[in-house]
């Protein structure tokens, strides 16, 4: 793993993206369905992101009662819901976690 | 006060509100990052190049579970492509600057940046100086961004390993998640791009992660054109 790697064409990439339609304006048409299709960019990658750390232990589709992660998870999203609030739903999802591996 | 520290101070005003939200996101990052097994360094930098928090806590994820690095920056990619909204949306406003002025704004341009930016264009209008109030705004928002990061990074370094900290990091998408989710199309979207990435776990090289997103994303953007 090359981490100094990722960082630059990381960061060369973001920038690009930034700066790619400033510095092309009134040179190219932006595509309608383009631009429709960057609404889902972020619910797609993130559940992508959040169902196999929810649902997947030690490999395996585990969607039993013992699954810490999944109860937790499944407790912060409801929290989520109704709190709109980034650092409620961590902390929420934390405790569930901590709670569950203590008592059970 | 001459007109553009004006605008400037009147960027830097509006971005202080966002900044109870970004500073404690900031030192979570940090603390992930060093938890991953990031160097504080390279925690640090990717928080003065990248710039851009939800990238970040998505590399940090995926530097845990050793993904190859091609797959993280195209995953990097593929989630800031977003940026490219902002970008066109910025483009005829910022026209008449120089190239200089143009690349400056676009590495500042993040999602707390243009939100305040864009309502301030459609309030006030273009002006000669409202550029300066972007600027304000990006560069509030990255000194922030970096005090932040270095503060959980210190921080991070006493957490015990018992703690779970890694939950922490599911736990934060699930929060960026949700206020998204206002649609038919979005859920749809998010609810297959999960499916997906279970049904794809054990591709090689986490491809399972790339496959759903794209999964998603069509899916969303079928439903949006068929409604």
């Amino acid at each position: 793993m090359n981490i100094w790697l990722v960082l630059l064409l990381g960061g060369l990439i973001t920038f690009g993206i930034r700066f790619s339609l400033i510095y092309l304006f009134g040179r190219v048409e932006f595509p309608e369905t383009m631009r429709k299709a960057l609404h889902y960019v972020p619910p797609a990658v993130l559940s992508a992101l959040i169902f196999p750390e929810l649902f997947i232990r030690e490999g395996a589709l585990t969607l039993s009662l013992d699954n810490h992660r999944m109860i937790a998870g499944l407790i912060a999203i409801l929290v989520a819901w109704f709190s709109k609030n980034t650092l409620i739903t961590i902390l929420a999802g934390m405790a569930a976690l901590f709670l569950l591996q203590f008592f059970l | 006060m001459t007109q553009q520290s004006k605008k400037f101070w009147e960027g830097v005003r509006a971005e202080i509100p966002l900044l109870i939200g970004v500073f404690p996101f900031g030192m979570i990052y940090g603390a992930l990052a060093l938890n991953a097994g990031l160097p504080a360094l390279a925690a640090q930098l990717m928080s003065s190049i990248v710039f851009a928090g939800s990238a970040q806590f998505i590399t940090t994820q995926l530097v845990r579970e050793s993904t190859p690095e091609l797959i993280i920056v195209l995953t990097i990619a593929v989630v800031n492509l977003r940026h490219m909204l902002y970008s066109a949306s910025l483009a005829p406003r910022l026209a008449s600057l120089s190239t200089r002025w143009k690349a400056l704004l676009s590495y500042l341009l993040t999602d707390e940046a243009y939100a305040p930016t864009i309502i301030h264009y459609e309030k006030e209008g273009l002006t000669p100086y409202s550029h300066w109030f972007l600027l304000g705004t990006g560069l509030t928002l990255w000194i922030t961004w970096q005090v932040s990061t270095a503060l959980g990074i210190f921080l991070g370094a006493a957490i015990p390993e018992e703690w779970s900290l890694d939950f922490a990091l599911p736990l934060t998408f699930i929060a960026m998640l949700i206020p998204v989710l206002k649609n038919r199309p979005a859920i749809a979207a998010a609810v297959s791009a999960g499916i997906v990435a279970l049904i794809a776990y054990s591709l090689p090289y986490r491809l399972g992660l790339i496959l759903a997103a794209l999964v998603g994303i069509a899916i969303g953007t079928f439903l949006e054109e068929s409604q």
